[in-house]
């Protein structure tokens, strides 16, 4: 099964190609309700997202409750179907003619989810429940079984002891593994973890964190990490995607989104993670209110209602994502601000 | 920390237990616990789930169930609590010790609007009339910095945001101006940008009302943002105590180091993560020894024979191993 090294039969394009593109991606939800059961407002869950996922890296999106990281990852896997955009796996378009068909995507595409309890089926033992898929998409049952007691080894459980269990016998960390290999057992190429590990303690979520390291290169995965942890974030991931209201206000490699943030909201968000330092604790608060609703959001920039910086133009047109006015960071560093002073984070005198 | 003669402790509660009896199994949820805080001090109770914090919270308060069996001694400004009867025990409860959690949502009414709430609060325990508490209640929402609290009064739980709901509970629980607030990880379900905002709202609340707080989080970073000092659980003990920079900086208990190492924090990419190897024990079969052995990369032989000794390494703290020098702590 490990494959490291030699070439993957599957990869079509080359290391150059990226494995997912995904071009104007945009879900709106309608909101219905009175007598007649109309669409009273649209709640703008994913509007307009474009990005791609090279080979063999882990891109990290962030953003808080409601900002559509979830339903993108919903949309990629076409667990919900897309208003609008394309995804191209590996140069194929997705359910187009002359592409690849969504199930033959999904077969290389695979997720895991942040309830490791809902996410397993309760009547089901881990190792059914690992052998499932592949034994739909045509492997042999004995084959199957095999190999899903063969992957409850890599994913750190001991088949004799867990295999013939059922969901509500194992603890959070061990479901999450199971979830983790019953994501791996149709040898997909690229996983999505939907805050998978967001549910577990700090030191439950250390040992499922080494495993994905560990499993990424012996499988050589492509990875999404989607989550609200800033930390982890941080840690696991080559490339970050800032997401703020069904939009990507900043993207870039790890380095320059944390060490040179040039949207505010991004500097806001990072400026609130708190400090381990009970010597250097924070003391002005970087952001007031909430999140506002996605249902009709601002007009332009999304961020403005909660952003210093705004001014008339942002009010008027949505700001495209492009290179920092002032750097000499990175090339792909991508920044959705139209202010200078708000990229530099200059400080403002007058507030 | 307390000076012992010269302050009456703002609550001091003396080995408690709590004990959860079913036909099937004896959970041990909370083994003997005990800590002084002084008025304005904020102590943080850190652990995992199942650690027992959340029981020992409730126990606290008595909020536990009829099945819970409590022993030990709570005293609220010299007062023993524990044995009040319930009428008793209701007049403390939004008066002098006072709770926030988690669910604001859960914690609130639905079906009353946030200024009813508070008001009945105030007229139940300082028995002033209800023009008086409603009067009281918007300037609680004031202090919380609710954003036009006049018109916020009339609002439904549901017709607020996460952290409005959030400040509107906080209103609620020191309408009263509690000698003692006890906090169930209030800020675990919000955003990181308004959970930011809560931890410095309730540390100017503290500032401004004097309370005591004990604080619980499974959170370090959180912890190291509000408190004083430091109680490290660990199935239904306290490992480890000290003050917030002792606990953080150096760690004395294994545990402790474990749980700060295995917390993702600054550029470490690439790093293998140091982690606790196992799971925590069953409450209903904890071992004889020290809980935390069988996962214990500094374990002797006398580890699991006994409880290990309360070593004090220096006034105001307290580790409960057969060593008490800092840890290294990977970083």
């Amino acid at each position: 099964m490990a494959k490291t090294g030699a070439l993957d039969p599957r990869d079509r394009g080359g290391k150059a190609q990226p494995l997912l593109t995904v071009q104007n991606l945009r879900k709106h939800f309608p909101v219905r309700g009175g007598v007649l059961n109309r669409v009273k407002a649209t709640v703008h869950a994913v509007d307009d997202v474009s990005f791609s996922v090279r080979k063999g890296e882990t891109l990290g999106i962030v953003g808080e409750s409601g900002c559509g990281k979830s339903t993108t990852a919903r949309l990629l896997m076409q667990l919900i179907a897309p208003d609008e955009g394309t995804l191209i796996f590996d140069g194929d378009e997705v359910g187009a003619t002359g592409g690849i068909s969504v199930a033959a995507m999904r077969r290389q595409m695979q997720m895991v989810f942040q309830d490791s309890y809902s996410s397993l089926n309760p009547r089901m033992t881990m190792v059914d429940s690992i052998a499932y898929a592949p034994h739909m998409h045509g492997v042999p049952k004995r084959r199957a079984y095999e190999e899903a007691e063969s992957l409850l080894a890599q994913v750190g459980l001991n088949p004799q002891q867990h295999a013939r269990r059922y969901p509500h016998e194992m603890s959070g960390g061990q479901r999450q593994r199971v979830n983790i290999a019953r994501a791996l057992a149709l040898e997909p190429r690229l996983v999505i973890l939907d805050e998978a590990v967001s549910a577990l303690d700090k030191s439950v979520e250390a040992q499922v964190l080494n495993l994905l390291r560990e499993l990424k290169a012996r499988f050589d995965l492509t990875y999404i990490f989607i989550s609200h942890d800033l930390n982890v974030v941080e840690y696991v991931s080559d490339r970050v995607m800032v997401m703020y209201l069904g939009q990507v206000v900043e993207s870039g490699p790890v380095e320059a989104i944390y060490r040179q943030p040039r949207h505010p909201y991004t500097r806001a968000l990072l400026a609130s993670k708190p400090s381990m330092d009970p010597d250097k604790r924070t003391t002005a608060m970087p952001l007031t209110g909430d999140p506002p609703n996605p249902i009709d959001p601002p007009s332009g920039c999304r961020f403005r209602t909660r952003c210093s910086y705004a001014r008339d133009i942002c009010a008027a047109a949505i700001p495209p994502l492009a290179p920092p006015m002032v750097d000499d960071g990175p090339a792909e560093h991508l920044v959705a601000c139209v202010v200078p002073e708000a990229q530099e984070g200059r400080v403002l005198t007058h507030a | 920390m307390l000076d012992a003669a010269n302050t009456v402790a703002a609550m001091e509660v003396r080995d408690l237990t709590v004990r959860f009896r079913t036909d099937e199994a004896d959970v041990a949820a909370v083994n003997g616990i005990s800590f002084a805080l002084a008025p304005g001090e904020t102590l943080t109770i850190l652990g995992e789930s199942g650690s027992g914090k959340s029981v020992s919270l409730k126990a606290l308060m008595g909020l536990l169930p009829r099945q819970a069996t409590i022993t030990g001694k709570v005293l609220l400004k010299g007062t023993e609590i524990l044995s009040l009867p319930p009428s008793q025990l209701a007049k403390l409860r939004g008066g002098a010790v006072s709770m926030i959690f988690q669910e604001p949502m859960a914690a609130l009414d639905p079906v009353y609007t946030i200024g009813e709430q508070i008001a009945e609060t105030v007229v139940q325990h300082e028995g002033v009339s209800h023009r008086a508490a409603m009067k009281r209640a918007l300037e609680m929402m004031e202090h919380v910095r609710i954003p036009s609290a006049a018109r916020r009064l009339k609002n439904y739980p549901h017709e607020m945001s996460g952290g409005m709901r959030q400040r509107a509970m906080i209103a609620l629980a020191l309408a009263c101006s509690p000698s003692v607030l006890l906090a169930d990880e209030p800020t675990t379900a919000l955003d990181v940008t308004v959970q930011i905002q809560i931890l410095l709202l309730l540390r100017q609340l503290q500032e401004e009302m004097g309370m005591a707080v004990v604080f619980v989080t499974h959170d370090v970073g959180v912890a190291a943002e509000i408190s004083d000092r430091v109680a490290v659980m660990y199935a239904g003990r306290f490992v480890e105590t000290g003050s917030a920079r002792d606990v953080l900086r150096s760690a004395r208990h294994p545990y402790t180091a474990g749980l700060l190492s295995s917390t993702v924090q600054g550029v470490m990419r690439g790093k293998v993560l140091e982690t606790i190897p196992g799971s925590p024990p069953s409450l209903a079969h904890l071992p004889p020894g020290c809980a935390f052995a069988p996962r214990c990369s500094h374990v002797a032989p006398v580890c699991v024979q006994s409880q290990p000794p309360v070593l004090v390494p220096h006034p105001g703290a307290m580790v409960r191993c057969i060593q008490d020098k800092p840890l290294h702590l990977p970083v």
